[in-house]
């Protein structure tokens, strides 16, 4: 390593490039290809993650990043420097493993020490950083007990300090939050947010759970079979997906086929569709309308305005608390899921299975697709 | 409602009971018979020793029968040399070859558990093979190997790595070979199941943490595998100090385990006290670490409460 000041110098220059970035990546095992030329960047100080169902890859890339499978083609670079030759433990990346995988014959405070203590740390250092661990998570007192004797939301908590005492580059997230039951994860996602931007490390967590993804994360990477679907912030993912595939798998979504007519509005057999944002699709080829269910209104009567106005019956009523879905069929036959909100108390009494409705909703809402 | 749940207590107990009435039955009454015939004395008489418990003789028999009782074979143990360097042999040959167990069961062991999961089924099949043959056969098979005409010495002639064939057979190196040949699967085993069910992902977490492969092994794969030490060194120390057979059969005259020793005191002498006392005495040296076996189960026991 060259001195502070030019380590410095160096870091400053490296805020503009990505500090992590996958070139044309293709995993195989066997012939079968887990990740197919992957190619993304991730920025300094980012809290990203890597979305997908079960098998998508996302777990290998994770894995290829601290090093324990290598690409069979492309490079991963870290700060600019091919790791492929640099071995695991030489890595400047930690990982929090899905089951945790804290040393069951060790103390928890030797748990969290056990990476200082690689590298030849003093007793007095490793046992001040151990005990600032201890405060990160809100684990004061909790030093000498043994791993059995920690409840899951403990154990996540010492697995979280074990692989920041380091602090690393980068900080990979396997699953972190899939064994704490819905209530402790929702506040352990808050809890994982406020400390990424107290600590400026990057965080890269790999979920299949979308909800997850998109509360804790500043972007998102969509991955299917391998291949990388979209990459884009939450809120663009949620609003402007690029596919069909994309838009069902985050969230609740209707898909209407259609062809975009000479004029711009969208043919289909709904009727003719108002819709923005065609200006890409070429006109005759088809495409696909994307719609939200919290983006359609629902009347008893006909709503007026410049509105996309189709009737139907409601088929199905799923009671959800806070919101119900209504499931509408339409005169073509087909379902179109909508959420209402339950703002009053008798919000959701208005409407009853078998009731003839109207749905309607502003042309910009939807979202035109062509793949 | 009462008489139900005491009917179910009393069901439940007698189960308990059962585990108890058996080593009551077939462990605890044969001992105290070993220990009664180990304070007898010698006699012409069938059976070879007095005094002999008589019923009929009521509480007076009982008297001159405690009487009768006496430490005499004990005592010709501790004075006699004999006995003590037998059983220091034993204790050698146990400790040394326990060592060599463990340095060559922990690879075999280690090795099963990282393979392939398809291959671990037939892998352990491959070590609990040899228990197909009689253990005698194989023994006698060791003898025809070892003997001056015999596999080795014409397979090392062969190589040149020996002018004249050697005499294996008879001696130290011989009862070492085949203790290692018939207690490895004792020492595989138990490691086998405490290497395989170790979770991999902890040497992954351990690499991530900065932890070379050869540092992981001594501070996360050792540590974890010790019951599996513990539980295969004890099966094969304590059955191996009390050896017979391989030490009879492969053994030469001038090495006497104390197996051997029981042997020759029971069946060539007809001294039954004091092969019971040998017996005995036995059983109290091999208490030490059965004893500190248990204490290392329990202490597991409680940690993983």
């Amino acid at each position: 390593m060259a001195d502070g000041g030019e380590a410095a110098q160096n870091n400053a220059a490296n805020e503009q490039s990505p500090l992590v970035r996958f070139e044309a990546v293709t995993k195989r095992f066997g012939s079968v290809a887990a990740i197919e030329s992957f190619s993304l960047d991730i920025a300094h100080g980012e809290f990203f993650a890597l979305l997908g169902p079960s098998g998508c890859g996302k777990t290998t890339l994770l894995r290829m990043l601290a090093g324990f499978e290598t690409p069979t083609e492309g490079r991963i670079l870290l700060d600019r420097e091919d790791i492929d030759a640099v071995q695991p433990h030489r890595r400047p990346v930690n990982m929090m493993f899905q089951n945790y995988a804290l040393f069951p014959h060790l103390t928890v405070e030797r748990n969290i020490g056990f990476g200082l203590r690689q590298e030849n740390a003093t007793r007095a250092e490793i046992s001040e950083r151990v005990t600032e661990m201890l405060a990160l998570v809100r684990l004061q007192g909790f030093g000498r007990r043994r791993i059995d004797q920690l409840s899951g939301g403990q154990r996540q908590r010492v697995a979280l300090a074990r692989s920041l005492i380091k602090r690393p580059r980068v900080l990979l997230l396997d699953e972190p939050l899939a064994a704490l039951d819905k209530k402790l994860r929702a506040e352990t996602q808050f809890e994982l947010m406020e400390l990424q931007r107290r600590l400026g490390t990057t965080f890269v967590i790999v979920t299949h759970d979308q909800e997850e993804a998109m509360i804790v994360a500043d972007r998102i990477a969509v991955m299917n079979h391998g291949r990388l679907m979209q990459v884009a912030t939450p809120s663009e993912i949620y609003e402007r997906p690029n596919s069909r595939w994309v838009a069902d798998f985050i969230g609740e979504v209707t898909i209407v086929e259609g062809r975009i007519s000479a004029s711009g509005a969208m043919d289909s057999a709904l009727g003719q569709l108002r819709v923005a944002g065609t200006s890409g699709a070429k006109s005759g080829g088809t495409v696909w309308l994307a719609l939200r269910p919290e983006k359609i209104g629902m009347s008893g009567e006909r709503p007026a305005g410049e509105l996309n106005k189709v009737p139907g019956t409601i088929s199905e009523i799923g009671y959800r608390g806070d919101i119900s879905i209504y499931k509408v069929r339409l005169a073509d036959r087909s379902l179109m899921k909508v959420a209402l909100a339950n703002v009053g108390v008798r919000g959701n009494a208005r409407f009853k299975a078998g009731d003839l409705v109207w749905l309607s909703w502003p042309p910009d809402v939807g979202v035109v697709l062509d793949s | 409602m009462r008489t139900q749940a005491n009917r179910r207590n009393w069901g439940a107990r007698l189960v308990v009971l059962v585990p108890y009435l058996w080593l009551f039955v077939f462990f605890l009454v044969p001992f105290v018979i070993v220990l009664k015939i180990s304070l007898s004395q010698t006699a012409l008489a069938l059976p070879p020793y007095m005094p002999v418990f008589d019923f009929a003789a009521g509480w007076a028999g009982l008297m001159e029968f405690t009487a009768q009782l006496s430490a005499d074979s004990f005592r010709l143990l501790s004075s006699d040399a004999i006995y003590l360097l037998s059983y220091l042999k034993s204790l050698q040959i146990a400790a040394i070859s326990t060592i060599l167990l463990l340095a060559i069961g922990y690879p075999i062991a280690y090795g099963m558990a990282r393979a392939p999961r398809s291959w671990q089924p037939p892998l352990v099949m491959a070590v609990v093979l040899p228990f197909w043959t009689s253990f005698l056969i194989r023994i006698y098979a060791w003898i025809n190997i070892l003997q001056r005409d015999g596999l080795l010495n014409d397979v090392l002639t062969r190589l040149h790595a020996i002018d004249a064939p050697a005499a294996w057979l008879s001696s130290d190196t011989a009862i070492y070979i085949g203790i290692l040949y018939s207690y490895l699967p004792f020492m595989v085993l138990p490691l086998y199941a405490a290497l395989e069910k170790m979770d991999e992902t902890l040497l992954e977490a351990a690499a991530d943490l900065g932890c070379p492969r050869w540092k992981t092994f001594w501070l996360v794969t050792l540590p974890l595998s010790l019951p599996g030490v513990a539980a295969g060194t004890l099966l094969c120390f304590i059955p191996i100090v009390g050896e017979f057979v391989i030490p009879d059969l492969l053994g030469g005259s001038e090495t006497m385990m104390i197996g051997q020793t029981l042997w020759t005191e029971f069946f060539s002498n007809r001294d039954w006290p004091v092969a019971s006392a040998i017996a005995v005495s036995l059983l109290g040296l091999l208490l030490v670490p059965i004893l500190f076996y248990e204490r290392l189960q329990q202490r597991s026991l409680e940690g993983s409460r």
